[in-house]
């Protein structure tokens, strides 16, 4: 049960997370707090153009924060605002249930959080800073 | 000495199993679970009592009303207040310290006034005062937490001074197990006349509660804490600073005489339980403090202050772990974190083996700051637990961070 929540893939994430650091100068600083838990995380991002041409993240969590912000910033890495956003959207409702993971995708290896209704927001911390960066005109 | 074993016996809910494994039960300090004697005396109320207490004039109100008042008299008797007319019924501690921030505070302080509280506070002892101050202009003061997890005195004697007007303090804390010297701030706060608020939160439950003896004028706790059913706890007052409160919520029960335009307010302690009560929930306290009695809270303190040394002298035997409060006089909890394998990680992987602990800030986010974490996991320990216990949590934690040690 244990391998379903915490799969190889987000425990390589966790373990040697990608584009863990800060920005100088980010378009986008958003500081996010998880007040269930205290758990903080922080996103950078760097437009260029209408384009992502950087995102990195920092702060402390538990495995499945800390993975999620990872992967998420492989994903929104070159996107356009748009779909920045329609990743942002699609990702929240893979987590609430409404839309099913695509098997393929890294991100299915968050579809064990699910049953832990407890834990969901914790997945969703550093893309709900980005999309709350974005909103604030970053 | 009570016997271990026969009381577990008591607990239908100790018998159950999680994930296939014998429940370890170690979140007390969030919420203790219920013995038979109790849930018995809530099915009796419905099945025989049940009706709306005072006032009615029909053989179940009476009996209702004689219930819920014995179960008064049981709770001020447990903590030796010296009357139960200073005891009021609440929903719980978190309640009992609005109730004296709001009836008290917004009443009594002024611009320039001084509320001494510590940083290790829980927030609900905390934000009730910060709406209290930010109302009235007073402000809060807060004592130091030396790096030992017990309070720097020192500066507490210079912080409590003459625009002190009150010293709010928790009795033992959620997070480090500290005892707090109550007793030495409650002298301190009267010899500039100021008051003494204890939330006794994690002491009553715990350890003999003498109200007399600690010289406090408030003391707040929650009954879900100490074997009773969630939503009733109580404050307990000075009746002379009661008398003088303002009520704190209107309505019926808490009046005297009710006109268009202005009412007066009925006798203590009636005076702050507006509307129906939670009736059951009191009497199921009454019922939770017959089985404390019954133990003997000096054996139930003894219990815990061994089993909490042996869970600490066990758990400091893992390497890396950081243990938080003192390393003497300690309740029986431990706070502790991994360098490893983050709180909440660390508690999902031992609910998987059947125990349960807690896991993140515990409502003590000034302290986590201080502290300089964003979380610890903590087992809490009850009269119910055993060393089989806090052998099994420590086993758990050895796997859990096996597991999460063959990914790196």
């Amino acid at each position: 049960m244990m391998r379903e929540l915490y799969t190889q893939i987000i425990m390589d994430h966790y373990q040697r997370p990608r584009n863990r650091g800060e920005i100088d100068n980010p378009d986008i600083e958003e500081h996010l707090l998880n007040p269930l838990c205290g758990d903080e995380v922080t996103v950078y991002a760097l437009f260029e153009g209408d384009k992502v041409s950087d995102v990195k993240f920092g702060g402390r969590g538990c495995a499945i924060s800390q993975a999620s912000a990872s992967m998420m910033t492989e994903r929104l890495m070159g996107k356009s605002r748009e779909a920045a956003e329609k990743e942002i959207k699609g990702f929240k409702s893979m987590m609430t249930g409404e839309t099913e993971f695509p098997e393929m995708d890294d991100l299915a290896a968050l579809k064990g959080v699910i049953q832990y209704p407890s834990r969901i927001k914790c997945a969703t911390l550093a893309w709900n800073a980005f999309q709350k960066g974005m909103d604030d005109g970053g | 000495m009570y016997d271990v074993a026969e009381i577990r016996q008591n607990f239908p809910i100790l018998d159950r199993e999680v994930h296939g494994k014998p429940l370890v039960y170690l979140d007390n300090a969030a919420t203790s679970q219920k013995p038979r004697q109790v849930i018995q005396t809530l099915t009796d109320y419905y099945e025989k009592h049940n009706a709306n207490i005072h006032r009615g004039a029909h053989r179940l109100a009476e009996e209702a009303t004689a219930a819920y008042e014995e179960a008064r008299e049981k709770v001020a008797r447990f903590i030796s207040a010296p009357d139960s007319d200073g005891l009021i019924f609440t929903r719980g501690t978190t309640e009992s310290i609005n109730l004296v921030a709001h009836a008290w505070g917004r009443k009594n302080l002024r611009e320039g006034d001084e509320i001494v509280l510590t940083e290790t506070e829980h927030h609900s002892n905390l934000v009730p005062w910060q709406l209290a101050v930010r109302d009235t202009g007073a402000r809060l003061r807060f004592i130091p937490m030396l790096d030992d997890g017990t309070l720097d005195m020192e500066a507490a004697r210079r912080l409590i001074g003459p625009k002190t007007k009150l010293v709010a303090c928790t009795h033992a804390s959620n997070v480090l197990a500290t005892i707090n010297p109550v007793e030495e701030l409650a002298r301190l706060a009267h010899e500039n006349d100021a008051l003494m608020l204890v939330d006794g939160a994690q002491s009553a439950p715990h350890m003999p509660v003498d109200v007399e003896k600690l010289g406090c004028d408030f003391f707040a706790a929650s009954g879900h804490k100490m074997l009773g059913p969630t939503g009733a706890g109580f404050l307990w007052g000075r009746t002379e600073i009661l008398e003088e409160m303002e009520p704190f919520l209107g309505g019926g029960e808490m009046i005297r005489e009710v006109h268009l335009d202005h009412s007066t307010w009925n006798d203590l302690p009636y005076k702050f339980e507006a509307g129906t009560m939670n009736i059951e929930g009191a009497i199921g306290l009454g019922a939770a403090v017959d089985y404390l009695d019954e133990l003997g809270m000096e054996n139930v303190r003894e219990h815990e202050r061994r089993l909490g040394a042996y869970a600490h002298g066990r758990l400091s035997e893992i390497e890396g772990i950081v243990l938080y409060g003192p390393e003497k006089d300690r309740a029986g909890l431990v706070s502790f974190s991994l360098p490893d394998v983050h709180p909440h990680d660390l508690s999902q992987l031992l609910d998987e083996e059947g125990v349960a602990i807690r896991s993140g800030h515990h409502c003590c986010q000034p302290l986590m700051r201080r502290l300089g974490i964003a979380a610890t996991a903590r087992a809490s320990f009850y009269l119910y637990n055993t060393e089989e216990e806090a052998d099994a949590l420590v086993a758990a934690l050895v796997r859990a961070r096996e597991f999460f040690g063959a990914f790196a």
